[in-house]
């Protein structure tokens, strides 16, 4: 659907050249709901403006719907604009305007007629739960409620392609949910693939299918979520997992390691699934030797998947800790052992 | 003559319908180079802000052009462009005295400062909302038109009124120099006369003309912004 190919692309700030793209290449398949994260600063609004052509890359290629962007016209690039709905982090709305008016907008650009427009902005509107609001004006309408209006706006033309500019950045945590379940069922019902970009990892464990990691102009990362969540190879993709998934150990069970004199190794275990097999912890404790003290545990839900998370601390010696771990690895579990600097 | 004729010839100096001829071309000439100025004002700063750098049409040489062109009437006091023109003036009117005539150096004088003003009502429109436009798929005709223009409007009526006041100013000069109306009233009859009163009458028109224009401003900018 979405077909990116050696993107480049550097700014000229003052006489300091900015390289928001170099060399980025993605692949995004139909139906599928993609984010990107990083830091602001990373490239990741530029990447997605490269999808609609609001940017154009120095070199390199787009290829959209199975036509590339770089031979296009004018004209040909506003048809193609027609079918990929934009939704922005500060809604860009026209304030002073009814909600009917906004959402009509792009069906009037679209030469649609008037009739025809009245059906379509209710249809939507019911859609993403606003059809008794279509006379309210934008600006009496909470956060929530624009953003709504937003993706309404985007989608009256029926796109197949929803691009999100940190669509949920500005809201608060429950409306955050709230309008990223919403994108869930645009994708779910309308079949529409969504690209969208984001600081929060949140949004991603929420709602994405697969996830690319951004820093510096480039992708350092990118797979499933869930394997990009449970094994994190980057510095910057542990930081963003970190953020939801805490597999740091609290400070004051550190000093309980410390003192610790006996042979020891604090182990950090992921499950993916829901499936165990086997008593794990039960029966490590049964082991000879071997002391079993769980330091830490969290439980995530994402991708219709748990992620489980324990952080063990196993006390023996280095035989025994061998043994253990070779039974941990049996389960599938993801294992990682922790070291701390004195 | 009724008794109050009588008495307002005999404490301004001039009859009564003099007066009211008299504001009849300050509105004259307000009214028509308010209309073509903002009209062309408005086009120059469409102009300037489609031009500039990273605007939606950028071309440096267009924008420079009408950029130093505002600039250039906009450092020349009324008074000297007034007489600058007057070649124009005969050109278009075929006479260089009476309220229309005085139209060309107002309308000159007007739109480059009008053309300012509304430049900067247009930048204050969010770039979001014109990227969101774009990323609609609409042309640069349907930006201006649907976003650009409707958005700015409670700041380009605003723009307007403090151009009209300007203008005001600009009108009590020209009727100087032939163009009729309060000014002249009040530099011929009052000053020239050493008629007091009826300079002081003059500025308390001039002063109710204003807070009368800027009430207006006020109330229909206020009015458009209702919903924000």
């Amino acid at each position: 659907m979405i077909q990116i190919e050696h993107a480049v692309k550097t700014f000229a700030e003052g006489h300091q050249a900015v390289h928001a793209l170099r060399d980025v290449s993605l692949r995004v398949e139909k139906g599928d709901i993609y984010g990107i994260v990083g830091f602001s600063g990373a490239g990741k609004s530029t990447l997605l403006r490269l999808v609609n052509g609001l940017e154009k890359p120095d070199s390199g290629s787009v290829v959209v719907a199975g036509r590339d962007l770089s031979r296009l016209g004018q004209k040909e690039l506003r048809d193609l604009r027609r079918h990929i709905g934009m939704v922005f982090q500060q809604f860009n709305l026209l304030e002073g305007k009814t909600v009917k008016h906004n959402v009509s907008i792009p069906l009037e650009l679209a030469g649609m007629p008037r009739r025809k427009i009245e059906a379509r902005v209710r249809d939507v509107l019911r859609f993403v739960e606003l059809e008794d609001k279509e006379n309210a004006y934008v600006s009496q309408l909470s956060g929530g409620q624009k953003q709504r209006v937003g993706i309404a706006r985007a989608l009256a033309t029926q796109p197949e392609i929803l691009l999100c500019d940190e669509a949920t950045s500005a809201l608060d945590p429950q409306t955050t949910e709230s309008i990223l379940r919403l994108l869930q069922k645009v994708n779910r019902e309308m079949g529409v693939t969504i690209l969208l970009i984001t600081h929060q990892m949140q949004v991603i464990q929420m709602i994405c299918h697969k996830v690319a990691v951004m820093e510096h102009g480039r992708i350092v990362e990118e797979g499933s979520v869930l394997s990009v969540f449970g094994t994190p190879k980057e510095e910057v993709t542990r930081r963003f997992v970190r953020t939801v998934i805490n597999d740091r150990i609290p400070d004051t069970f550190i000093s309980v390691v410390r003192s610790e004199q006996r042979s020891q190794q604090v182990e950090l275990l992921k499950f993916i699934g829901a499936s165990v097999k086997e008593p794990l912890i039960a029966n490590l404790c049964r082991m000879e030797g071997l002391e079993v003290n769980i330091l830490g545990a969290t439980i995530q839900e994402m991708q219709g998947s748990v992620m489980s998370v324990f952080i063990l601390q196993l006390i023996g010696d280095a035989a025994c800790i061998a043994q253990a771990e070779e039974r941990i690895d049996r389960t599938g579990a993801l294992r990682e052992r922790m070291v701390f600097q004195e | 003559m009724t008794d109050w004729q009588a008495l307002f010839k005999e404490t301004f100096g001039i009859k009564w319908p003099k007066l009211l001829e008299s504001l009849g071309q300050t509105v004259y000439m307000l009214g028509w180079a308010l209309l073509i100025g903002a009209v062309i004002g408005l086009l120059l700063a469409l102009v300037l802000v489609l031009c500039r750098k990273d605007g939606l049409k950028q071309n440096r040489a267009i924008y420079d052009i009408v950029n130093v062109y505002v600039n250039i009437v906009r450092s020349m006091p009324f008074i000297i462009t007034l007489v600058f023109v007057f070649p124009v003036t005969r050109l278009i009117v075929g006479k260089t005295y009476g309220s229309t005539a005085m139209l060309v150096p107002l309308v000159i004088y007007i739109s480059p400062y009008m053309a300012r003003l509304m430049e900067n009502s247009l930048l204050d429109v969010s770039p979001g909302v014109i990227e969101a436009a774009q990323a609609m798929g609409a042309t640069t005709w349907q930006i201006v038109t649907r976003f650009l223009l409707p958005e700015a409007l409670p700041s380009i009526v605003l723009a307007m009124t403090t151009g009209t006041v300007g203008l005001l100013g600009a009108t009590a000069m020209a009727g100087y120099v032939g163009g009729g109306g309060v000014g002249d009233l009040a530099l011929t009859y009052g000053y020239q006369r050493y008629n007091f009163p009826l300079l002081i009458l003059t500025i308390v028109i001039l002063v109710i003309f204003v807070q009368l224009l800027q009430l207006l401003g006020n109330r229909v900018s206020g009015k458009m912004r209702q919903h924000r």
